[in-house]
Protein backbone atom coordinates (compact mmCIF):
# COMPACT_ATOMS: atom_id res chain seq x y z
CA UNK A 1 0.00 0.00 0.00
CA UNK A 2 1.53 3.24 -1.03
CA UNK A 3 1.71 6.13 1.17
CA UNK A 4 -1.70 8.70 0.90
CA UNK A 5 -0.31 11.99 1.08
CA UNK A 6 -2.75 15.01 2.47
CA UNK A 7 -1.50 16.62 -0.41
CA UNK A 8 -0.42 16.03 -3.74
CA UNK A 9 -0.10 18.86 -6.22
CA UNK A 10 0.66 18.75 -10.08
CA UNK A 11 3.02 21.17 -11.24
CA UNK A 12 6.19 22.60 -9.85
CA UNK A 13 5.94 26.73 -11.13
CA UNK A 14 4.86 29.73 -8.87
CA UNK A 15 1.32 28.11 -8.03
CA UNK A 16 2.59 24.93 -6.86
CA UNK A 17 5.59 25.85 -5.28
CA UNK A 18 3.57 28.70 -3.23
CA UNK A 19 0.94 26.11 -2.37
CA UNK A 20 3.91 23.61 -1.32
CA UNK A 21 5.28 26.03 1.37
CA UNK A 22 2.17 26.72 2.72
CA UNK A 23 1.18 22.71 3.03
CA UNK A 24 4.41 22.19 4.27
CA UNK A 25 4.25 24.83 6.33
CA UNK A 26 1.00 23.68 7.67
CA UNK A 27 2.75 20.37 8.15
CA UNK A 28 0.99 18.30 5.86
CA UNK A 29 2.00 15.53 3.97
CA UNK A 30 2.78 16.64 0.42
CA UNK A 31 3.85 15.63 -2.10
CA UNK A 32 4.71 18.22 -5.73
CA UNK A 33 4.89 16.36 -9.19
CA UNK A 34 6.52 17.87 -11.83
CA UNK A 35 6.99 17.00 -15.34
CA UNK A 36 10.09 17.62 -16.43
CA UNK A 37 11.61 21.12 -14.87
CA UNK A 38 10.78 23.43 -12.33
CA UNK A 39 9.67 26.75 -12.60
CA UNK A 40 6.89 26.26 -15.57
CA UNK A 41 6.85 28.86 -17.60
CA UNK A 42 8.40 31.48 -15.53
CA UNK A 43 11.70 29.71 -16.38
CA UNK A 44 11.68 31.24 -20.07
CA UNK A 45 11.47 34.32 -18.60
CA UNK A 46 14.84 36.43 -18.88
CA UNK A 47 13.43 39.40 -16.55
CA UNK A 48 11.18 39.36 -13.75
CA UNK A 49 10.36 43.04 -12.74
CA UNK A 50 6.64 43.11 -11.29
CA UNK A 51 6.77 40.68 -8.56
CA UNK A 52 6.88 42.35 -5.33
CA UNK A 53 10.48 42.10 -3.77
CA UNK A 54 12.18 41.32 -6.83
CA UNK A 55 15.82 43.35 -7.63
CA UNK A 56 16.61 44.59 -10.82
CA UNK A 57 18.33 41.46 -12.77
CA UNK A 58 16.07 39.11 -11.19
CA UNK A 59 15.60 36.21 -13.70
CA UNK A 60 12.34 33.59 -13.61
CA UNK A 61 15.12 31.23 -12.93
CA UNK A 62 16.71 32.57 -10.01
CA UNK A 63 13.10 33.03 -8.75
CA UNK A 64 12.29 29.72 -8.87
CA UNK A 65 15.34 27.85 -7.56
CA UNK A 66 14.66 30.07 -4.17
CA UNK A 67 10.86 29.23 -4.40
CA UNK A 68 11.92 25.29 -4.79
CA UNK A 69 14.33 25.66 -2.07
CA UNK A 70 11.63 27.25 -0.10
CA UNK A 71 9.23 24.17 -0.04
CA UNK A 72 11.82 21.92 0.34
CA UNK A 73 13.06 23.43 3.70
CA UNK A 74 9.24 23.31 4.40
CA UNK A 75 9.48 19.26 3.99
CA UNK A 76 7.34 19.09 0.62
CA UNK A 77 8.59 16.12 -1.29
CA UNK A 78 8.97 16.30 -4.97
CA UNK A 79 8.35 13.83 -7.54
CA UNK A 80 9.41 13.98 -11.59
CA UNK A 81 6.60 12.26 -13.58
CA UNK A 82 3.72 13.02 -15.84
CA UNK A 83 -0.27 12.67 -15.07
CA UNK A 84 -1.78 11.31 -17.60
CA UNK A 85 -5.05 10.05 -15.86
CA UNK A 86 -6.58 11.22 -12.74
CA UNK A 87 -9.38 9.86 -10.24
CA UNK A 88 -10.60 12.54 -8.31
CA UNK A 89 -14.39 11.35 -6.44
CA UNK A 90 -13.96 10.29 -3.21
CA UNK A 91 -12.11 10.55 0.00
CA UNK A 92 -8.72 9.04 -1.60
CA UNK A 93 -7.50 11.14 -4.88
CA UNK A 94 -5.21 8.98 -7.44
CA UNK A 95 -3.38 10.44 -9.93
CA UNK A 96 -1.84 7.90 -12.37
CA UNK A 97 1.39 8.94 -13.91
CA UNK A 98 4.42 7.05 -16.59
CA UNK A 99 5.98 6.20 -13.78
CA UNK A 100 3.79 5.54 -10.72
CA UNK A 101 0.07 5.89 -9.08
CA UNK A 102 0.14 8.74 -5.99
CA UNK A 103 -2.61 8.78 -3.57
CA UNK A 104 -3.84 11.81 -1.84
CA UNK A 105 -6.49 13.23 -0.09
CA UNK A 106 -6.56 16.46 -1.89
CA UNK A 107 -4.97 17.48 -5.22
CA UNK A 108 -4.20 20.96 -6.12
CA UNK A 109 -3.91 21.54 -9.73
CA UNK A 110 -1.07 23.90 -11.27
CA UNK A 111 -0.01 22.29 -13.84
CA UNK A 112 -0.54 25.91 -15.88
CA UNK A 113 -0.14 26.34 -19.40
CA UNK A 114 2.45 26.09 -22.47
CA UNK A 115 3.17 28.77 -25.34
CA UNK A 116 0.60 28.76 -27.97
CA UNK A 117 2.10 28.59 -31.44
CA UNK A 118 1.18 30.35 -34.39
CA UNK A 119 -0.27 27.26 -36.31
CA UNK A 120 1.28 28.55 -39.23
CA UNK A 121 2.79 25.90 -42.12
CA UNK A 122 6.22 25.84 -41.34
CA UNK A 123 6.30 26.39 -37.80
CA UNK A 124 7.06 22.81 -36.34
CA UNK A 125 9.54 22.03 -38.63
CA UNK A 126 11.96 25.06 -38.30
CA UNK A 127 11.23 24.74 -33.85
CA UNK A 128 14.90 25.26 -33.06
CA UNK A 129 15.77 26.13 -36.48
CA UNK A 130 15.03 29.61 -36.25
CA UNK A 131 11.49 29.61 -34.59
CA UNK A 132 11.84 29.78 -30.55
CA UNK A 133 9.23 30.17 -27.72
CA UNK A 134 11.96 31.22 -25.57
CA UNK A 135 14.37 34.46 -25.91
CA UNK A 136 16.91 33.11 -22.93
CA UNK A 137 17.46 30.07 -24.42
CA UNK A 138 17.73 31.03 -27.95
CA UNK A 139 18.94 34.58 -27.69
CA UNK A 140 22.63 34.00 -27.48
CA UNK A 141 22.25 32.05 -31.38
CA UNK A 142 21.39 35.75 -33.21
CA UNK A 143 23.84 38.23 -31.83
CA UNK A 144 24.39 40.35 -34.57
CA UNK A 145 21.53 38.73 -36.33
CA UNK A 146 17.83 40.04 -37.42
CA UNK A 147 15.66 38.46 -35.08
CA UNK A 148 11.10 38.78 -35.28
CA UNK A 149 9.39 38.68 -32.10
CA UNK A 150 5.37 38.11 -32.52
CA UNK A 151 2.97 39.50 -30.52
CA UNK A 152 1.84 42.86 -28.78
CA UNK A 153 1.34 42.02 -24.55
CA UNK A 154 4.13 42.36 -21.89
CA UNK A 155 5.99 38.73 -22.85
CA UNK A 156 6.64 39.87 -26.24
CA UNK A 157 7.50 42.98 -26.08
CA UNK A 158 9.57 42.26 -22.20
CA UNK A 159 11.46 39.85 -24.57
CA UNK A 160 11.83 42.17 -27.42
CA UNK A 161 13.59 43.96 -25.42
CA UNK A 162 16.08 41.07 -23.80
CA UNK A 163 16.73 39.73 -27.50
CA UNK A 164 17.96 43.43 -28.35
CA UNK A 165 21.21 42.92 -26.31
CA UNK A 166 22.13 39.71 -28.85
CA UNK A 167 20.17 40.72 -32.41
CA UNK A 168 21.51 44.21 -34.26
CA UNK A 169 17.64 44.14 -34.75
CA UNK A 170 14.48 43.72 -33.54
CA UNK A 171 11.21 43.65 -35.04
CA UNK A 172 7.80 42.94 -33.75
CA UNK A 173 4.92 41.83 -35.54
CA UNK A 174 1.50 42.24 -34.49
CA UNK A 175 -1.88 41.82 -35.47
CA UNK A 176 -2.62 45.26 -33.92
CA UNK A 177 -2.24 48.64 -34.43
CA UNK A 178 -0.95 49.26 -31.16
CA UNK A 179 0.67 47.34 -28.15
CA UNK A 180 -0.95 45.77 -25.36
CA UNK A 181 1.82 45.77 -23.35
CA UNK A 182 2.04 48.16 -19.97
CA UNK A 183 2.77 51.63 -20.59
CA UNK A 184 5.97 51.35 -18.80
CA UNK A 185 7.34 48.47 -21.57
CA UNK A 186 5.59 50.12 -24.26
CA UNK A 187 7.75 53.05 -23.66
CA UNK A 188 10.94 51.18 -23.55
CA UNK A 189 10.55 49.45 -26.26
CA UNK A 190 9.60 52.59 -28.53
CA UNK A 191 12.42 54.75 -27.08
CA UNK A 192 14.87 51.48 -28.23
CA UNK A 193 16.47 52.53 -31.53
CA UNK A 194 16.84 48.51 -32.45
CA UNK A 195 13.00 47.87 -31.89
CA UNK A 196 10.69 48.01 -35.12
CA UNK A 197 7.21 47.53 -35.63
CA UNK A 198 5.37 45.65 -38.01
CA UNK A 199 2.14 46.75 -37.39
CA UNK A 200 -1.16 44.75 -38.14
CA UNK A 201 0.10 41.40 -39.59
CA UNK A 202 0.49 38.26 -39.00
CA UNK A 203 2.89 35.52 -40.24
CA UNK A 204 1.49 33.07 -42.53
CA UNK A 205 4.48 30.85 -43.20
CA UNK A 206 7.81 29.88 -42.56
CA UNK A 207 10.11 28.58 -44.79
CA UNK A 208 13.91 27.47 -45.04
CA UNK A 209 16.45 24.63 -45.84
CA UNK A 210 17.53 23.14 -42.68
CA UNK A 211 17.28 26.39 -40.90
CA UNK A 212 14.67 29.80 -41.42
CA UNK A 213 15.61 32.01 -43.83
CA UNK A 214 12.10 33.63 -45.01
CA UNK A 215 8.68 34.24 -43.56
CA UNK A 216 5.45 35.34 -45.29
CA UNK A 217 3.51 37.65 -43.12
CA UNK A 218 0.41 38.55 -44.12
CA UNK A 219 -1.22 42.58 -43.36
CA UNK A 220 -4.65 42.00 -41.73
CA UNK A 221 -6.17 45.39 -42.81
CA UNK A 222 -4.99 44.82 -47.17
CA UNK A 223 -4.68 41.34 -47.06
CA UNK A 224 -1.26 42.11 -48.85
CA UNK A 225 1.29 39.19 -48.26
CA UNK A 226 5.24 40.26 -47.98
CA UNK A 227 7.70 37.55 -47.71
CA UNK A 228 11.38 38.58 -45.36
CA UNK A 229 14.04 36.95 -46.68
CA UNK A 230 17.33 36.62 -44.37
CA UNK A 231 20.29 38.90 -44.99
CA UNK A 232 22.19 37.43 -47.69
CA UNK A 233 25.19 37.27 -45.26
CA UNK A 234 23.12 35.95 -42.24
CA UNK A 235 21.50 33.22 -44.36
CA UNK A 236 18.85 33.07 -41.11
CA UNK A 237 16.80 35.21 -38.96
CA UNK A 238 15.30 34.24 -35.67
CA UNK A 239 11.31 34.37 -35.21
CA UNK A 240 10.47 34.49 -31.26
CA UNK A 241 6.89 33.53 -30.81
CA UNK A 242 4.71 35.12 -27.87
CA UNK A 243 1.19 35.28 -28.50
CA UNK A 244 -0.47 33.58 -25.47
CA UNK A 245 -0.68 30.27 -23.51
CA UNK A 246 -2.58 27.02 -23.78
CA UNK A 247 -3.74 25.61 -20.44
CA UNK A 248 -3.00 21.92 -20.31
CA UNK A 249 -6.18 20.83 -19.07
CA UNK A 250 -6.93 17.37 -21.17
CA UNK A 251 -6.49 14.94 -18.37
CA UNK A 252 -8.93 16.59 -16.62
CA UNK A 253 -11.97 17.01 -19.51
CA UNK A 254 -15.67 15.13 -18.30
CA UNK A 255 -14.13 15.51 -14.73
CA UNK A 256 -13.59 19.20 -13.76
CA UNK A 257 -15.67 22.23 -15.00
CA UNK A 258 -13.76 23.66 -17.67
CA UNK A 259 -14.85 27.06 -19.45
CA UNK A 260 -12.61 27.87 -22.92
CA UNK A 261 -10.02 25.41 -22.09
CA UNK A 262 -9.73 26.59 -17.92
CA UNK A 263 -10.83 24.76 -15.06
CA UNK A 264 -13.48 27.20 -12.96
CA UNK A 265 -12.96 28.06 -9.31
CA UNK A 266 -14.62 29.55 -7.09
CA UNK A 267 -12.62 32.30 -5.18
CA UNK A 268 -11.13 29.76 -2.54
CA UNK A 269 -9.68 27.78 -5.93
CA UNK A 270 -12.06 25.14 -5.52
CA UNK A 271 -13.12 23.16 -8.29
CA UNK A 272 -16.69 21.30 -8.65
CA UNK A 273 -14.77 18.42 -6.95
CA UNK A 274 -14.77 18.67 -3.38
CA UNK A 275 -10.66 18.13 -2.22
CA UNK A 276 -9.59 19.52 -5.50
CA UNK A 277 -8.00 22.82 -6.12
CA UNK A 278 -6.66 24.43 -8.76
CA UNK A 279 -3.95 27.56 -8.83
CA UNK A 280 -2.32 29.74 -11.14
CA UNK A 281 -2.37 29.81 -15.19
CA UNK A 282 -4.63 26.71 -15.36
CA UNK A 283 -7.54 28.76 -13.73
CA UNK A 284 -10.27 31.07 -15.46
CA UNK A 285 -8.79 34.02 -13.98
CA UNK A 286 -8.48 38.27 -14.91
CA UNK A 287 -4.80 38.06 -14.78
CA UNK A 288 -1.95 35.25 -15.44
CA UNK A 289 1.19 36.52 -13.20
CA UNK A 290 3.57 35.05 -10.75
CA UNK A 291 1.98 37.14 -8.22
CA UNK A 292 -1.58 35.65 -8.63
CA UNK A 293 0.14 32.33 -9.58
CA UNK A 294 1.62 32.37 -5.86
CA UNK A 295 -1.56 33.89 -4.34
CA UNK A 296 -3.73 31.01 -5.38
CA UNK A 297 -0.88 28.60 -4.39
CA UNK A 298 -1.39 29.74 -0.56
CA UNK A 299 -5.52 30.42 -0.95
CA UNK A 300 -5.57 26.50 -2.44
CA UNK A 301 -3.12 24.99 0.49
CA UNK A 302 -4.91 26.36 2.96
CA UNK A 303 -8.26 25.27 1.47
CA UNK A 304 -6.50 21.92 1.19
CA UNK A 305 -6.23 21.82 5.50
CA UNK A 306 -9.12 23.20 5.74
CA UNK A 307 -10.87 20.33 4.36
CA UNK A 308 -8.10 17.28 5.55
CA UNK A 309 -8.66 18.77 9.12
CA UNK A 310 -12.91 17.29 8.32
CA UNK A 311 -11.84 13.82 7.25
CA UNK B 1 31.11 13.20 -20.82
CA UNK B 2 33.22 14.55 -22.77
CA UNK B 3 33.57 18.30 -22.96
CA UNK B 4 33.40 19.86 -26.69
CA UNK B 5 34.32 23.66 -27.47
CA UNK B 6 34.83 25.02 -31.15
CA UNK B 7 38.12 24.21 -31.12
CA UNK B 8 37.84 20.46 -30.89
CA UNK B 9 34.09 19.62 -32.36
CA UNK B 10 35.44 18.90 -35.81
CA UNK B 11 37.85 16.35 -34.75
CA UNK B 12 35.83 14.60 -31.89
CA UNK B 13 32.43 14.57 -33.50
CA UNK B 14 32.83 15.51 -37.44
CA UNK B 15 35.67 12.90 -37.65
CA UNK B 16 34.48 10.91 -35.20
CA UNK B 17 33.90 7.10 -36.31
CA UNK B 18 31.19 5.05 -35.46
CA UNK B 19 28.25 6.83 -33.21
CA UNK B 20 28.67 9.63 -31.05
CA UNK B 21 26.13 11.41 -28.77
CA UNK B 22 26.17 15.60 -28.35
CA UNK B 23 24.35 17.50 -25.99
CA UNK B 24 23.99 20.97 -27.30
CA UNK B 25 23.13 23.36 -24.64
CA UNK B 26 23.57 26.98 -23.84
CA UNK B 27 24.04 29.26 -20.50
CA UNK B 28 21.20 30.37 -19.34
CA UNK B 29 19.11 27.81 -21.11
CA UNK B 30 16.74 26.58 -18.13
CA UNK B 31 15.46 23.41 -19.90
CA UNK B 32 19.04 22.04 -20.91
CA UNK B 33 19.96 22.53 -17.30
CA UNK B 34 17.32 20.85 -16.62
CA UNK B 35 17.73 17.76 -18.72
CA UNK B 36 21.71 17.50 -17.87
CA UNK B 37 21.37 15.25 -15.01
CA UNK B 38 18.87 12.56 -17.05
CA UNK B 39 21.86 13.01 -20.17
CA UNK B 40 24.55 12.33 -17.34
CA UNK B 41 22.64 8.73 -16.47
CA UNK B 42 22.18 7.78 -19.77
CA UNK B 43 26.27 8.55 -20.37
CA UNK B 44 26.56 6.26 -17.01
CA UNK B 45 24.31 3.90 -18.02
CA UNK B 46 24.99 3.36 -22.03
CA UNK B 47 28.40 5.20 -22.15
CA UNK B 48 30.42 1.87 -22.60
CA UNK B 49 28.50 1.26 -26.49
CA UNK B 50 28.72 4.98 -27.30
CA UNK B 51 30.46 8.56 -27.15
CA UNK B 52 29.10 10.38 -25.25
CA UNK B 53 29.78 14.26 -25.44
CA UNK B 54 28.38 17.81 -24.77
CA UNK B 55 28.89 21.13 -26.53
CA UNK B 56 28.43 24.71 -24.82
CA UNK B 57 27.03 26.52 -27.92
CA UNK B 58 27.02 29.87 -25.83
CA UNK B 59 30.78 29.78 -26.73
CA UNK B 60 30.57 27.88 -30.05
CA UNK B 61 27.65 29.73 -31.47
CA UNK B 62 29.07 29.31 -35.39
CA UNK B 63 29.87 25.42 -34.61
CA UNK B 64 26.29 25.40 -33.95
CA UNK B 65 24.75 27.40 -36.44
CA UNK B 66 27.21 25.19 -38.73
CA UNK B 67 25.16 22.22 -37.00
CA UNK B 68 21.96 23.68 -37.70
CA UNK B 69 21.22 24.16 -34.17
CA UNK B 70 19.53 27.06 -33.46
CA UNK B 71 17.54 26.87 -30.38
CA UNK B 72 18.56 24.68 -27.53
CA UNK B 73 18.52 21.73 -26.07
CA UNK B 74 19.24 19.89 -29.14
CA UNK B 75 20.10 16.16 -28.12
CA UNK B 76 21.65 14.48 -31.49
CA UNK B 77 23.43 11.04 -32.63
CA UNK B 78 25.93 11.53 -35.36
CA UNK B 79 27.24 8.40 -36.95
CA UNK B 80 30.37 8.61 -38.74
CA UNK B 81 30.29 12.58 -39.15
CA UNK B 82 27.20 13.08 -39.92
CA UNK B 83 23.79 14.10 -37.80
CA UNK B 84 21.60 11.56 -38.45
CA UNK B 85 18.97 11.51 -36.05
CA UNK B 86 18.28 14.41 -33.14
CA UNK B 87 15.88 15.60 -30.41
CA UNK B 88 14.52 19.56 -30.17
CA UNK B 89 13.24 21.22 -27.84
CA UNK B 90 10.45 19.81 -26.07
CA UNK B 91 10.72 16.47 -27.96
CA UNK B 92 14.11 16.23 -26.45
CA UNK B 93 12.79 14.38 -23.17
CA UNK B 94 14.65 11.87 -20.89
CA UNK B 95 12.07 9.21 -22.31
CA UNK B 96 13.00 9.82 -26.26
CA UNK B 97 16.31 10.58 -25.63
CA UNK B 98 16.59 6.68 -24.02
CA UNK B 99 14.69 5.57 -27.39
CA UNK B 100 16.80 6.97 -29.86
CA UNK B 101 19.79 6.08 -27.93
CA UNK B 102 18.58 2.20 -27.75
CA UNK B 103 17.87 2.40 -31.77
CA UNK B 104 22.29 2.88 -32.39
CA UNK B 105 23.81 0.67 -29.85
Amino acid sequence: MSKVYDVLIIGAGPAGLSAGIYAGRARLSTLIIEKEKDGGQIVLTSEVENYPGCLEGESGPTLVDRMSDQAKHFGAEKAYDEIVEVKLEGKEKVLIGKKGEYKGKTVIIANGATSKPIGCPGEKTFTGKGVSYCATCDAAFFEDFEVFVVGGGDTAVEEALYLTKFARKVSIIHRRDELRAAKSIRAKAEANPKVHFIWDSVVKEIKGDGIVNSMVIENVKTKELTELVADEDDMTFGIFVFIGYEPKTKIFEGILDIEKGYLVTDENMKTNIEGVYAAGDIRVKSLRQVVTAAADGAIAAVQAEKYVETL
Amino acid sequence: MLMLDKTNFEAEVLQGEGYIFVDFFGDGCAPCEALMPHVVALSEKYGDKLKFTKLNTTKARRVAIGQKVLGLPVIAIYKDGEKIEELVKDDATPENIEAMIKKYI
